[in-house]
């Protein structure tokens, strides 16, 4: 069966208390008669759940540790006193429980009659409403009336706390069950919340007792979830009521890939809500995924398809049968005047991967060249690169899980706590129960110190030094004798290995020699190896602070060297694991998305798999690579390139260089665009086709850990035509036919044609919820840890890794280091988020500078400063703070008008073309007024808008406003100051 | 004209960079010379392959040993 429309899910069960640690023994024992077998370490409330009988409970919930405090569970075992709690006891061989007895039925009334009686009694018309356990309780134990009145001291009239912007609190409501307070700190790792005050005075406080909007709560949902009241209830079920239907999706946003349930009434999404058994996240989930779902049904969005003949005309609205007929006869007439090659398509990670592989399918069959991308060009690349290289395959070696057993965590250029939320979850957990960390990062991310974690090395790099920094740490492991020589004999290459050990051996490599360039010492990034070396299992994980810059591959495949050399790959808890960016970067690259290869990392050149792609798509395909989007660009610019297919993809805000892009795009006839919004880069369309959000497809998206994992459908598309169609039916007007009737027909032809997809089908995925490639006859449900009894390649290679310094350094002219990075908030070039209420967290991009470098400025905290580098110049506010040391400036892209990328250059990794976002040259100064980018920027977004004015009448408009004008309105209060 | 040939040399003098982990230029221009056939489109290698003809003396050794083994050119 098809995923189709409306995959609806029942509730969700809760059995009270966690699922136990695997691989304990069976217990069998008896409750109410029934006998029942359970592993050993199960409480006797989730035996009791499994058994079919339900026990009344407040306080427990499978999300969390047993906590024991609202009595309501109450059981009598056999032979033994008293009444104890069934959520805090553990199941023993032959105990016989009872649940339900006269005696208990009292207590547990007691115990209801004394919450009910600090209650508001208005279930009628609480947003609650036959979702509150404490009313499902009260009917559970029968309660019919309440002893104590509603005239005592009480709760009542608490102030409600609305500042948060998804979700509000009212204390009146509060049964003080503590769950929200352990949800934060089991689930979340914040801890921001407390209970305070004794007895009946005790409540729920976030932070010293401050609103939610003010305290260090990052709104990640878990305790809304969590509560069993209304006492945390988001704002859309308030506004909306509760939902009626669930669908069980995957978050569009970042790389960790949350299962959720979409709640539904109808059509309308009313909230988002993890999903227990979501393999990736397990029920947690961050900020992005649960509430920042707004931008699906936001009035930028546009429906309708748009055409015009120069960029300098209004857009006119049009069929789709015109839009695509007009893109075909302009593509055609682009190859017969300037050649097969002269176009291209690229592809979106953000899409489904079904989406990706139409796409690269139609610019390899249809166009019939090899000029596809996507944008992981722009972030993982050199993952892909160097992990192929080194381990036989471009993928992360474990999945989520596996930290759970690592001793030492190496993390290298990433933030999870911003990008990669619900793992940086798992990842405190983990480093609360005892682990080491290691962060290498050139500013003090969050992880380095914050409340119950703490970094034993933080090897705060110059950025462009990491290099540097792997080869230092590999030449002490050897230099040391800390390598595991059996380990290296058995599974790698043994002379590329010996190569490899003499090249790192050399002294240039130590880190006595390399100390000054990193600005670490000596001794700390030796002891930082050993503790790696020695930890027992010892992880990497990497994010784009190791792909985007000059040598990003070199440092891949340096990440790669010192795993194999210290024997930490191929079993649980270790690995080398790159955090990916966007949702589907992994299945964009998985999906054949790159010029060189087809889908499954399988070159251009291999004859026999490209037979295999001949004979199934019919027709002759091209053995040589095609350009990469920067590529592309140059021959744009070169006037040889002069049509480009784009989906879902904004390079003119997220791509270095943004002048040199602008060149390019406008040298081109015909851009087509395919997105949700008329996004920066589709003020340089020629043609525009609306695309669907994730909420209006069925698709799959493979995460990280290489978990695909099903989208589905919750509403139809707002555009009217499936995005895979819009691919398909231009494909078709251009020649070259394709009648896929549903997705999951996509999915089968890229399981017939990809051997590590090739036991994958929608009907396995409806079956086991998600599953890890490689997928085939040898791993029928998939593969969590890779590279275990071998290499993908059979034997690991050693590549040696010179470190090559890049040539963006600080002169005289451009005396510090600009980095770039993102906050929790938003995501990427904000497109979605800007449209949500997000906007509220982070109105604008700041400079971060460090004090010494800001004073000598005469730049204070909140100023306005101009940044130069030698490919433009643009004006950011100063935020000054010692997170970044000197010479060191950081910022983030997130809103368009903040031009970041029209500083970054074209400078990038050597092997890839990844570009070098995380290090350019710059100056800095104070100013008082824009940049003349920024005064062109407007000017040309003003005229953009003008020109979609037309089609914008009538609810599925379009406004090329940047969505978030806090920044616009701050720029124009600074002027009027100075 | 495709890229432009400064960019080409830029881009084919980086990877000869991170690829000489040695001074044996017959080790390391045989792996550039693999990492072009591999990843550049031909347009760009012939490209290279021109403007090597006019300023070959401006070109890194290692680099230089490389063009011969580049697979065709253009089409
Ligand atoms: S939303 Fe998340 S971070 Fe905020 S208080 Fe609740 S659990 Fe803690
Ligand atoms: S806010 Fe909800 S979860 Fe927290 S203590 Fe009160 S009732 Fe329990
Ligand atoms: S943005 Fe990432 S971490 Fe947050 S809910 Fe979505 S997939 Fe999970
Ligand atoms: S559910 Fe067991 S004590 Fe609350």
């Amino acid at each position: 069966m098809p995923m189709s429309l409306y995959y609806n899910v029942g509730a969700e069960s809760d059995l009270g208390t966690p699922a136990p640690d695997p691989g304990a023994a069976t217990v069998s024992l008896k409750i109410d008669g029934i006998p029942i077998a359970v592993p050993g370490g199960a409480s006797v409330l989730r035996a009791a759940a499994l058994a079919g009988v339900g026990v009344p409970k407040l306080c427990a919930t499978e999300d969390l540790a047993a906590f024991g405090s609202c009595r309501l569970c109450l059981v009598e075992i056999e032979g033994r006193k008293g009444y104890p709690a069934s959520c805090t006891t553990l199941v023993e061989a032959g105990m016989e429980v009872r649940t339900q007895t006269p005696r208990l039925a009292e207590l547990r009334r007691n115990v209801m009659e004394l919450y009910i009686s600090d209650h508001p009694l208005d279930c009628l018309t609480c947003s609650a409403n036959g979702d509150c356990e404490l009313q499902d309780m009260a009917g559970a134990v029968g309660l019919r009336e309440v002893r104590y009145g509603y005239e005592g001291a009480n709760h009542l009239d608490k102030p409600k706390d609305q500042s948060a912007p998804y979700f509000a609190f009212d204390p009146a409501k509060c049964i003080v069950c503590s769950r929200c307070v352990r949800a934060c700190e089991e689930q979340q790792g914040t801890y921001a919340l407390t209970i305070g005050g004794r007895g009946f005075a005790s409540e729920v406080m976030a932070s010293q007792n401050e609103p939610f909007a003010a305290s260090e709560c990052v709104s990640c949902g878990a305790c809304v979830k969590a509560c069993p009241t209304a006492t945390l209830m988001e704002k859309s079920v308030v506004a909306h009521g509760q939902p009626e239907r669930a669908v069980i999706t995957t978050c569009a946003y970042c790389g960790v890939g949350c299962s959720f349930r979409a709640e539904l009434q109808g059509d309308r999404l009313v909230r988002m809500v993890p999903d227990r058994n979501g393999k990736a996240n397990h029920g947690h989930s961050c900020v992005k995924g649960r509430f920042a779902f707004g931008y699906a049904t936001h009035k930028d969005r546009v429906t309708s398809p748009m055409i015009r003949d120069s960029i300098d005309q209004p857009w006119r609205k049009v069929g789709w049968a015109q839009a695509i007929d007009t893109a075909a006869q302009r593509l055609r007439g682009i190859q017969e005047r300037w050649g097969r090659k002269a176009i291209g398509g690229v592809t979106s990670s953000r899409c489904t991967n079904e989406e990706v592989y139409v796409v690269q399918k139609f610019v390899r069959a249809a166009l019939g060249n090899n000029n596809v991308d996507t944008c992981a060009r722009v972030c993982h690349s050199p993952t892909g690169y160097g992990l192929k290289t080194t381990l036989g395959e471009s993928a992360g070696t474990q999945n989520f899980d596996s930290v759970m057993q690592t001793d030492v965590i190496l993390l290298v250029g990433a933030n999870p706590t911003e990008a990669h939320p619900v793992f940086a979850s798992l990842m405190k957990r983990r480093l609360s129960q005892g682990a080491q960390l290691i962060v290498v990062d050139p500013r003090a991310i969050d992880l380095v110190d914050s409340p119950h974690v703490r970094a034993q090395f933080h090897l705060q790099l110059k950025p462009g030094t990491n290099v540097a920094v792997i080869n230092a740490l590999a030449h002490t492991v050897i230099d040391e004798g800390l390598e595991d020589e059996a380990f290296i004999r058995s599974r790698c290459e043994w002379d590329a290995y010996q190569t490899w050990r003499a090249f790192i051996s050399e002294p240039r490599n130590s880190p006595e020699a390399l100390a000054e360039a990193i600005g670490a010492p000596a001794a700390q990034l030796r002891a930082a190896a050993r503790l790696y070396a020695k930890a027992g299992n010892a992880a990497i994980y990497y994010g784009l602070g190791v792909t985007e810059h000059s040598q990003g591959s070199t440092m891949v495949l340096g990440i790669a060297n010192l795993a194999m050399a210290t024997g930490n790959l191929g079993r649980e808890g270790v690995g080398v694991n790159p955090l990916r960016g966007q949702n589907n970067v992994q299945g964009a690259c998985d999906m054949g998305s790159f010029p060189h290869e087809f889908s499954g990392y399988r070159h251009l050149s291999d004859a026999v798999v490209r037979g295999k792609f001949e004979a199934d798509w019919g027709v002759q395909l091209d053995p040589k690579p095609g350009y990469r989007i920067p590529n592309m660009f140059d021959a744009a610019i070169a006037g040889e390139f002069k049509g480009l297919y784009v989906q879902g993809e904004d390079f003119a805000q997220s791509d270095p260089d943004t002048q040199h892009i602008y060149a390019a795009l406008s040298a081109m006839e015909c851009v087509i665009v395919q997105d949700l919004f008329l996004n920066e880069t589709a003020k340089f369309a020629h043609i525009f086709l609306p695309g669907c959000s994730f909420l209006e497809k069925d698709g799959t998206f493979t995460n990280a850990e290489r978990r695909i994992s099903p989208v589905r459908k919750v509403m139809a598309p707002l555009t009217g035509l499936d995005e895979w169609r819009i691919t398909c039916r231009l494909s078709t007007a251009m020649g070259y036919p394709m009648d896929y009737r549903h997705p999951s027909e996509i999915m089968d032809e890229i399981a017939r044609l990809t051997p590590n997809f090739q036991g994958l089908s929608y009907e396995l995925l409806n079956e086991v919820g998600s599953v890890q490639w490689p997928c085939n006859a040898a791993a029928p449900e998939g593969t969590p840890l890779m590279h275990v009894q071998e290499f993908v390649r059979g034997k690991g290679y050693f590549a040696p890794t010179p470190y090559v310094p890049t040539e963006e350094r600080s002169t005289a002219r451009y005396p510090l280091l600009l980095t770039t990075g993102r906050v929790l908030s938003q995501y990427n070039v904000g497109a979605q988020t800007r449209r949500t209420e997000a906007v509220a967290y982070h109105r604008e991009d700041r400079l971060e500078m460090h004090p010494a470098d800001a004073e000598v400025r005469g730049i204070v905290d909140g100023s306005w400063v101009g940044v130069k580098s030698r490919a433009g110049e643009t004006v950011l506010r100063a935020k000054v703070t010692d997170r970044v040391q000197p010479g060191v400036l950081y910022t983030t892209f997130h809103h368009p008008e903040s031009g970041a990328n029209v500083i970054t250059t074209d400078n990038s990794d050597w092997a890839t073309n990844c570009p070098e976002y995380k290090v350019t040259a710059v100056q800095a100064y104070p100013v008082s007024k824009p940049s003349e980018w920024q005064e062109m920027f407007r000017r040309f977004a003003v005229k953009q808008e003008r020109l979609a004015a037309p089609v914008a009448a009538g609810g599925a408009g379009a406004s090329l406003a940047p969505a978030a004008t806090g920044r616009k309105e701050g720029l124009e209060t600074a002027k009027a100051e100075s | 004209m495709t890229v432009a040939a400064g960019k080409l040399v830029r881009m084919a003098e980086q990877i000869t960079a991170n690829l000489a982990h040695t001074d044996d230029y017959g080790i390391v221009s045989a792996k550039v010379a693999d990492h072009l056939n591999r990843f550049w489109d031909p347009r760009m290698r012939q490209a290279l392959l021109e403007y090597a003809g006019r300023e070959a003396n401006s070109l890194s050794p290692a680099l230089r040993m490389a063009l011969p083994q580049l697979r065709d050119g253009g089409e």
